[in-house]
């Protein structure tokens, strides 16, 4: 029997709009995904106003998403999305054990006549440059380093992902998020999404398919303080095609292969595939944003937020 | 053409000749235009020519190229002599197109379904999942009818050898019909005789298919079918093709921002409210279509379409994320694909093109650089294609290079020779040989593609195998001789009844609405700046010592009324110079050429509302202007172009224009415009120093347009009191304050009842019993603190005249034309304020 955690998760977004909104349609990936290791156990979503269209559904990519949509005017909008997942540890194979990165690679290339495994296949979504990902020839040079021929593929995974947690500089103030991946790699420096999208450029210009995971991560409070509400944010990953060992994810910001921490909502090419929340308003003028995002231990929850999740169960 | 033409006539060696043989004899389908012109005396072709051109400046036909800074419209390039073909050669030519579209047709069926071929193999997935234009967020849509490409363009050539090959796969949603169309239109009246001897085939039908195809497809659910062309605007290249569609084929010519959804329908915002929209044929490209689900940052798009097209509550012609055939990269994969979805063997193949995402292509490609075309794989590459024989040994290896390091995202295509064709050179009048190539077009029916009987034939510039308009080509009608009568067949759709006629309100964009409005406003803001403007010329130009004071006081309003640049520099210093820049210098901001070319964009806007000929007053007036250099004397002559331009204008309005809801928005458009302009005239000559007001009396009622009323009613010199009766309070004056004031509160009342809305509050009613009610007593006197008192009470009452108008304006903008509870901003018409993404999340 595996390992197992329980969060609850509180992410709010809040918008105020400096001249009222006539009318905003949204598209929400808020929801967690039900993957092999992990369990949404419950989840609601809210919208202050009351849209008058909230439809649910599954994007092209198998994520949760919500459209909504608010026709009356209003001046401010306020989602909170929470949910109670339940994480199992997931057993990573042993880099030694998997294939060759550049077996990998030409298993992944078109091959005139050949019928490609449906996996390989599904794999070759995420082997291109996507809005936010670059197939650049300094960054195959960079990356060659970490893959020497032959090496065991995710050994060299491993060997990005620690070149880059320790070459590139964590500074929220370097970047925002529409800074092009190039330029984080100029600068060395960024957060995760900027972190996420370097590694995904890195292992995509030599030819292999990973994919943006959207999620959150369980953050540590300082010694001897107690964890409190709204000091997390979102997180972001990637994940990478081991062949028969499927994806495996790697967080190249911590410099860990994630597991029991890593709550997921989602994936897709770059960020721009699962925004958490995105859309288009007419009017509005300047607006401003809040997010608060909480990633709770299920059995703290109320220690936390001074009362019980309307989620869990009433023990 | 007369006999020394044809004598003369060099066809390239080497090439194939549409028009003559190897030894130089006129192909048989050639022989009986030949005679025809032979026929003519030698100087009708040169009538001729001019016939073509002059048609083309009088219809508008442009074409608007992105290189040119001014984003300038270019008159289309036609040239006189048509290109012709015989009618078993175009079976042959419109089966293969036929047959490719619907192969096409097929791919992006699945691609955008269940991608059986990806799986089989049969299509590398970089050639879908790498490319930009392969619109995930439209996989899983099935589109009405299970149609994805309605209209459908093949670019054909012909080899040296005489067969026909495909250059590239238009499938996005062709440009270039309307053209073929408006050629024929002007080329059958160039040549009324051969044309009809020669039983040439007729165009029309095609577009009843597009028609009829978009009506029965659509997602109407019982509904009278409301099909939109969807345009991202003027500024298009094609714009000109998109408003001579829609009004052919009598679709609203729309933008992004005239359409709306709520819920999960689209609608047309009209002045009466909103429409259901159930087929779009758009003309804008996939990524901009929805900014919440595509490209976030287009502000051309509906938020919210996908949603729609997902509900499949509206059709969109082409579907979304058709763009992804139009890269020649799928050329190699098309004859497999034909053979695994339908048996059967191409008919046409494409010119011999190598994907180099497969090594050997790669290799071979590289080893044969000198006979190919590179080009890129993925459209949104933004690369020109390479000719490899001109390319010096570094360039080559660079090119190498990148080829190395990105093999699937490039082409090598073979170079084709094109065929020549003969061509009007109006230059040295003659007929030279030049490069052509076929564009032919496929529209969607029940019964597979049908074929338009006749293409746009580009002509390349000058030598050379490049046929693009963008580049300076120029078009050729085609035609395909029938070898049988051809019934002439007007467009035209089902025949009206009674009931349709006597109901025939149309509705009417919101925009249109909008633009007439702002039409109306800048039209009477010209005419008023000009008639300002020239009673300050007149008096420069008279240089007499007495018009002075005249001169003085005109330049003071002039400057409050901010007409006159503001930039205290050399050029501008004296009088004279900052009045002529004010008529021709754009960049003085409230002067007549800033409003002239503000005029001209609203009316290229409503382009499609207009008739020919008022079209053409709008169209010159721009260039009425003299431009910088002008002096006194050639700004006045300007003026008095524009002002006639302007009155001839407001006649038409008058007398010719359809009284339906948006003229009324023309009409108070005017009218707002003409009150805020009066009343800050006289608001600024009543804050002249009392000595100075005096000598201000005669030019402002030149600049109101009441000096002959004036001078018929009291035959003496303008005196204060008077001149104040008839430009403020005089409401049997046209041009005066309270005249506007009276119209303008009728006017919106009725137009409001009319199209069955409210407006809020009556801004106006106050201000006319206030006018009415007021006592003149006090400009009696010559001078006086009685006479200021009244002066400064009457200002302050013509101030909240001109407020009001603004007031209006906006109220008018919130209630008929945003529809969105929200006012545009103020001030320019043609400037709306887009849908906005949002600020988003960064994950940390």
């Amino acid at each position: 029997m595996s390992e197992k955690r329980s969060y609850v998760v509180v992410h709010d977004t809040h918008y105020t709009y400096e001249h009222p909104v006539g009318l905003s349609r949204q598209i929400v990936h808020l929801t967690p995904r039900v993957t092999s290791w992990q369990e949404c156990r419950a989840h609601a979503l809210n919208v202050t106003p009351q849209p008058e269209i909230l439809a649910r559904s599954v994007d092209v990519f198998g994520n949760p998403l919500t459209s909504l949509c608010i026709e009356a005017d209003h001046d401010s909008l306020f989602v909170r999305a929470e949910s109670w997942v339940e994480v199992t540890a997931r057993d990573y194979p042993p880099d030694a054990k998997t294939a060759p990165w550049d077996e990998v690679r030409a298993r992944l290339a078109y091959q005139a006549g050949r019928k490609p495994h449906a996996a390989d296949l599904e794999a070759a979504r995420f082997l291109f440059e996507s809005t936010r990902v670059r197939n650049k020839r300094e960054l195959a040079a960079w990356t060659s380093a970490c893959f020497p021929p032959g090496r065991p593929v995710l050994e060299g995974v491993r060997a990005l992902m620690n070149r880059i947690h320790t070459e590139l500089k964590f500074d929220p103030t370097a970047t925002t998020v529409s800074t092009p991946v190039m330029e984080v790699f100029e600068r060395r420096r960024g957060v995760c999404q900027d972190f996420a999208h370097l590694m995904l450029s890195c292992l995509r210009s030599i030819g292999l398919a990973a994919r943006y995971v959207s999620g959150y991560l369980l953050t540590r409070p300082p010694p001897g303080r107690k964890r409190l509400v709204g000091a997390d944010a979102s997180h972001a990953w990637v994940s990478v095609y081991c062949l028969e060992h499927g994806w495996v994810d790697a967080d190249p910001t911590n410099g860990v292969f994630p597991s029991l921490e890593h709550v997921t909502l989602g994936w897709g090419r770059d960020y721009d595939d699962v925004i958490p929340l995105r859309g288009v308003l007419l009017g509005g003028g300047d607006h401003e944003l809040e997010i608060k995002v909480t990633v709770a231990p299920a059995s703290d929850y109320e220690a936390i937020f001074g009362e019980p999740s309307p989620l869990l169960p009433r023990s | 053409m007369p006999r020394h033409l044809l004598s003369d006539y060099v066809p390239q060696p080497s090439r194939y000749d549409e028009m003559v043989d190897d030894i130089q004899i006129p192909r048989p389908h050639w022989r009986a235009f030949l005679s025809h012109l032979a026929a003519l005396p030698a100087e009708t072709m040169l009538r001729r020519n001019q016939f073509v051109q002059d048609a083309i400046a009088s219809d508008g036909v442009t074409y608007n190229v992105y290189a040119d800074p001014k984003g300038a419209s270019r008159p289309w390039e036609l040239d006189l002599l048509p290109l012709i073909l015989p009618v078993d050669e175009w079976r042959q030519i419109s089966s293969a197109v036929a047959q490719r579209a619907r192969l096409l047709d097929a791919v992006l069926g699945d691609l955008y379904g269940p991608q059986k071929l990806l799986a089989e193999g049969l299509i590398p997935p970089a050639l879908v999942f790498g490319q930009r234009s392969f619109l995930w967020p439209a996989h899983g849509i099935v589109p009405p009818g299970g149609v994805s490409m309605h209209v459908y363009a093949a670019d054909l050539a012909r080899s040296p050898d005489g067969r026909w090959w495909v250059l590239a796969d238009r499938t996005r949603g062709p440009s270039g019909a309307g053209y073929a169309l408006q050629n024929r239109m002007t080329l059958s009246r160039a040549f009324p005789d051969a044309f009809r001897e020669l039983q040439v085939e007729q165009l029309a039908p095609f577009f009843r298919e597009l028609q009829d195809s978009l009506y029965r497809l659509s997602p109407t659910r019982g509904e009278a079918p409301l099909a939109v062309l969807l345009t991202p605007g003027p500024f298009n290249e094609t714009y000109f093709e998109h408003s001579f569609l829609a009004r052919y084929l009598g679709f609203p010519l729309v933008e992004g921002q005239d359409l709306i959804v709520r819920g999960a329908s689209v609608y047309l915002k009209t002045l009466r409210g909103l429409r259901r929209v159930h087929a779009i044929l758009r003309r804008l490209d996939d990524d901009y279509c929805d900014p919440v689900e595509l490209r976030a940052d287009s502000a051309l798009g509906i938020p919210g379409l996908l949603h729609a097209v997902r509900a499949g509550n509206v059709l969109l012609a082409n579907a979304l994320g058709s763009a992804v055939l139009e890269t020649g990269a799928f050329a190699g994969f098309y004859p497999a694909l034909n053979e695994r979805l339908f048996g059967e063997k191409l008919e046409m193949p494409s010119i011999a093109t190598w994907w180099c995402g497969e090594a050997p292509a790669l290799e071979y490609v590289i080893a044969h650089l000198d006979e190919l075309v590179i080009k890129p794989a993925y459209p949104s590459m933004r690369m020109e294609p390479l000719f490899g024989h001109t390319l010096d040994s570094a360039s080559r290896a660079r090119l190498v290079d990148r080829m190395r390091n990105q093999p699937h995202a490039y082409v090598a295509q073979e170079w084709v020779r094109l065929s020549h064709a003969p061509t009007w050179g109006s230059e040295d009048e003659s007929v030279v040989s030049k490069a052509a190539a076929l564009r032919v077009f496929a529209v969607a029916t029940p019964n597979g593609y049908t074929v338009m009987p006749g293409a746009l034939t580009r002509v390349a510039p000058h030598e050379g195998d490049v046929v693009s308009m963008q580049s300076g080509g120029s078009s050729k009608d085609t035609w395909v001789l029938a070898g049988r009568p051809v019934a002439r067949i007007p467009l035209r759709r089902p025949r009206l009844g009674v009931e349709d006629v006597a109901k025939s309100v149309v509705d009417i964009a919101s925009r249109v609405g909008e633009n007439l409005f702002w039409m109306g406003r800048y039209a009477e803001r010209c005419e008023g700046l000009a008639r300002l403007l020239r009673a300050a010329l007149v008096r420069i130009a008279d240089a007499a010592p007495e018009a002075e004071p005249a001169l003085r006081s005109l330049t003071k309003v002039s400057e409050r009324l901010e007409l006159l640049s503001d930039e205290k520099d050399e050029v501008h210093a004296s009088a004279e110079a900052a009045f002529v820049a004010a008529v021709v210098d754009p960049e003085v901001p409230g002067g007549l050429a800033a409003n002239v070319l503000r005029l001209h964009s609203c009316a290229n806007q409503v382009r499609e509302r207009m008739s020919t000929d008022n079209w053409h007053v709008f169209n010159r007036l721009p260039q009425r202007l003299p431009g910088k250099a002008a002096t006194v004397s050639s700004a006045l002559a300007s003026l008095d172009e524009v002002m006639l331009a302007c009155v001839s204008l407001a006649g038409f309005a008058m007398d010719d224009m359809t009284r339906d809801e948006s003229w009324h928005f023309l009409l108070l458009g005017r009218r707002l415009e003409r009150l805020a302009h009066v009343a800050a005239m006289v608001v600024h000559v009543l804050g002249l120093a009392p000595d100075e007001r005096e000598d201000a009396l005669e030019w402002l009622l030149e600049a109101a347009n009441s000096i002959v009323t004036f001078r018929a009613r009291y035959r003496r010199a303008p005196e204060l009191l008077p001149v104040l009766h008839l430009v403020v309070f005089d409401e049997s004056n046209p041009h005066s304050v309270a005249f506007q004031l009276r119209e303008l509160s009728l006017s919106i009342e009725r137009t409001a009842a009319e199209l069955g809305r409210e407006v809020s509050g009556d801004l106006l009613g106050p201000l006319v019993r206030e006018l009415r009610g007021a006592r003149l007593e006090g400009f009696e006197p010559e001078e006086g603190a009685a006479l200021e008192a009244a002066c400064e009470e009457l200002a302050h009452l013509l101030r909240r005249a001109e407020r009001s108008a603004y007031g209006l304006s906006d109220e008018l903008q919130r209630r008929f034309f945003s529809h969105a509870g929200t006012p545009a901003p103020l001030g320019h018409g043609t400037v709306r304020r887009p849908s906005e993404a949002m600020k988003a999340e960064t994950p940390k």
